[in-house]
């Protein structure tokens, strides 16, 4: 009943506010949240549609639009699976064997969080730029890193390096390793074993972070723009897009570009919130069975 | 590095290939920081980071998040405690809304409120009259950190102020305390080493903060040039040590903070008997 005493107790006095604070605070929780989230929100399709559809679509048509939307998605399709494959493999690592540094090693799984984009773009100027410590061998093999599409995914990769392994360690740490172990006694191979055991027990949280960390993929703008140079057509992703138009007063189209993120990000939400009640209500069945074999 | 008691396969395999990706992807690109910095020496190092339009940004930068982290501290704590304790129309929308600037594009976020509080803009025509400036202003920079700052208080706070338990305010009311003894005596107390941690993820992220504040910062040097704008600059002025000096500076910080945050979770954890 723990989730339910909110709603029972407001009526009781004294162990609620006076009704007047009550609808004080909700009053300014919501004016603050609507001066600073929905108002920026609603002002974003405002500006997109400010000279009417046919401008907005052209905005978006634009070839510079077009290769920026590409980019943008093959840079999520390239980092979002590596991060993935790394997300369950540090999960498993992390929650399934006891070893020396396991600490150490999940406080460094979420150091990229803790780093400034533009530092992340930073360091692999450093290390692969013309001046950077491997920038003369690649420069010698005609290969390029920065300034170029590989540079973008290491960045996008670097920022969007925590989010999966995140959610991973956090549930499967919770669940336990009984169950694993038991399918691997009873003759299950390890991949059986994953596919059948694990998976479904994380399924919701590996979409959630998969959800996050392309979000994250499609919308980084600091670590990119460091590493970006941008290139019109060939090293512009939809964010860097955005900043060319706006820093060329074209106003209208800059705001229709974002709009696309601004889709984006509504859908990361809206899917965040239909995972988040479908792993409540798993839990909750998880939780009931038990006690209804026991009665 | 041997498994104790684990029958599970795939140790050697996973752990390899975590410590081989973290490496290639965070620690190899971060350790030139660091290496960049000796090699320039740190004559050179303390140079570069003393000098006046630096210790400017670094300020206004520290500054600028510290504010930003209080008005989230206040406002985010406000609106945790009314999305879990009050029932009102629209509090599932509200709630999922939360997470805006989290999944929104700093660069979106960025333009949005620059064009929002500009002297013409939707906000921005009701200050110009009282000769404060939004956008292009300190006042500018600081509206963005709040803007990306607010889910880390809201979100930190949200599941301590559910798992409270009413019993406890319960014992405190009938022993005869009134509302405002139980809220400082008993709630607060229990809500605030959260409150620390939300408050404190809110200053880290806004300290490294660039895409949201880069529009409406206006960049003048010495007044409204953030850190992170900073090493941008540098860079594109093709000085390498500098704005590796400057950005050396700003990762030992996050270091630090990263640090004192894990030291409150652990004291955190334990305060609330986990």
């Amino acid at each position: 009943m723990a989730s339910h005493h909110s709603a029972s107790t407001i009526a009781k006095p004294g162990l609620t506010e006076p009704a007047i604070v009550r609808v004080a605070l909700t009053t300014i929780a919501l004016l603050f949240l609507v001066a600073f989230l929905v108002v920026p929100l609603v002002y974003i399709f405002v500006e997109a549609f400010r000279n009417g559809w046919s401008a907005y679509t052209d905005a978006i048509r634009d070839p510079g639009a077009r290769a920026a939307i590409s980019l943008t998605l093959i840079v999520a399709a390239l980092s979002v699976p590596a991060n993935a494959l790394f997300g369950v493999a540090a999960a498993w690592a992390i929650t399934r064997f006891d070893f020396r540094g396991k600490r150490v090693l999940t406080t460094l799984i979420d150091l990229p969080f803790a780093v400034s984009p533009v530092v992340a773009g930073l360091i692999f100027v450093q290390l692969f730029g013309r001046q950077g410590w491997f920038g003369p061998w690649l420069f010698e093999h005609d290969l390029k890193v920065i300034f170029a599409v590989p540079g973008i995914v290491l960045a996008t990769i670097f920022v969007s390096f925590p989010f999966v392994a995140r959610e991973l360690i956090a549930v499967m740490e919770a669940s336990g390793r009984e169950e694993e172990e038991a399918a691997s006694l009873l003759g299950a191979s390890g991949w059986q074993m994953f596919l059948r055991v694990t998976l479904p027990n994380v399924k919701w949280a590996f979409i959630s972070g998969v959800i996050l960390c392309t979000a994250r993929a499609m919308g980084e703008f600091g670590a990119v723009s460091v590493v970006s140079g941008r290139i019109r057509g060939e090293t512009t992703t939809l964010p860097i897009h955005v900043e060319i138009l706006y820093n060329e007063y074209a106003f209208q189209a800059s705001f229709a570009v974002a709009s696309l993120l601004a889709i984006l990000a509504v859908v990361t939400l809206v899917l965040q919130t239909i995972v988040e009640q479908r792993h409540q209500r798993a839990l909750a069945a998880a939780n009931r069975a038990p006690t209804e074999a026991q009665a | 590095m041997k498994p104790r008691r684990s029958s599970l396969p795939g140790f050697r395999l996973t752990l390899t290939f975590t410590l081989v990706y973290l490496a290639a992807i965070v620690l190899v690109p971060l350790t030139t920081l660091p290496v960049k910095s000796f090699q320039t020496g740190w004559a050179a190092l303390w140079e570069i980071v003393t000098d006046p339009r630096v210790i400017a940004s670094y300020r206004l930068t520290i500054g600028a998040s510290f504010v930003a982290a209080c008005v989230n501290g206040v406002f985010g704590g406000i609106i945790a405690w009314v999305l879990v304790r009050y029932r009102f129309p629209g509090r599932r929308v509200i709630d999922a809304i939360i997470d805006l600037p989290f999944a929104l594009p700093t660069a979106v976020a960025g333009i949005t409120l620059t064009s929002l509080y500009a002297p013409n803009g939707w906000f921005g025509q009701f200050l110009a009259p009282y000769g404060i400036q939004g956008a292009f202003s300190p006042l500018g920079i600081t509206i963005a950190l709040v803007f990306i700052g607010l889910p880390f208080v809201v979100r930190t706070l949200q599941p301590v102020i559910s798992d409270l338990d009413v019993e406890l305010e319960e014992v405190a009311t009938s022993l005869g305390a009134n509302r405002w003894q139980v809220i400082f005596r008993v709630i607060l107390p229990y809500l605030y080493p959260a409150w620390l941690i939300g408050f404190g993820m809110a200053f880290a992220r806004a300290i490294g903060e660039y895409g949201s504040v880069v529009f409406i910062a206006g960049n003048m040097p010495m007044k409204t040039e953030v850190a992170s704008l900073l090493i941008i600059t540098k860079l594109t002025q093709y000085d390498y040590v500098g704005a590796a000096a400057i950005a050396f500076v700003l990762l030992a910080l996050s270091f630090v903070l990263l640090l004192v945050l894990n030291g409150l979770q652990g004291w955190s954890a334990r305060r609330l008997g986990y």
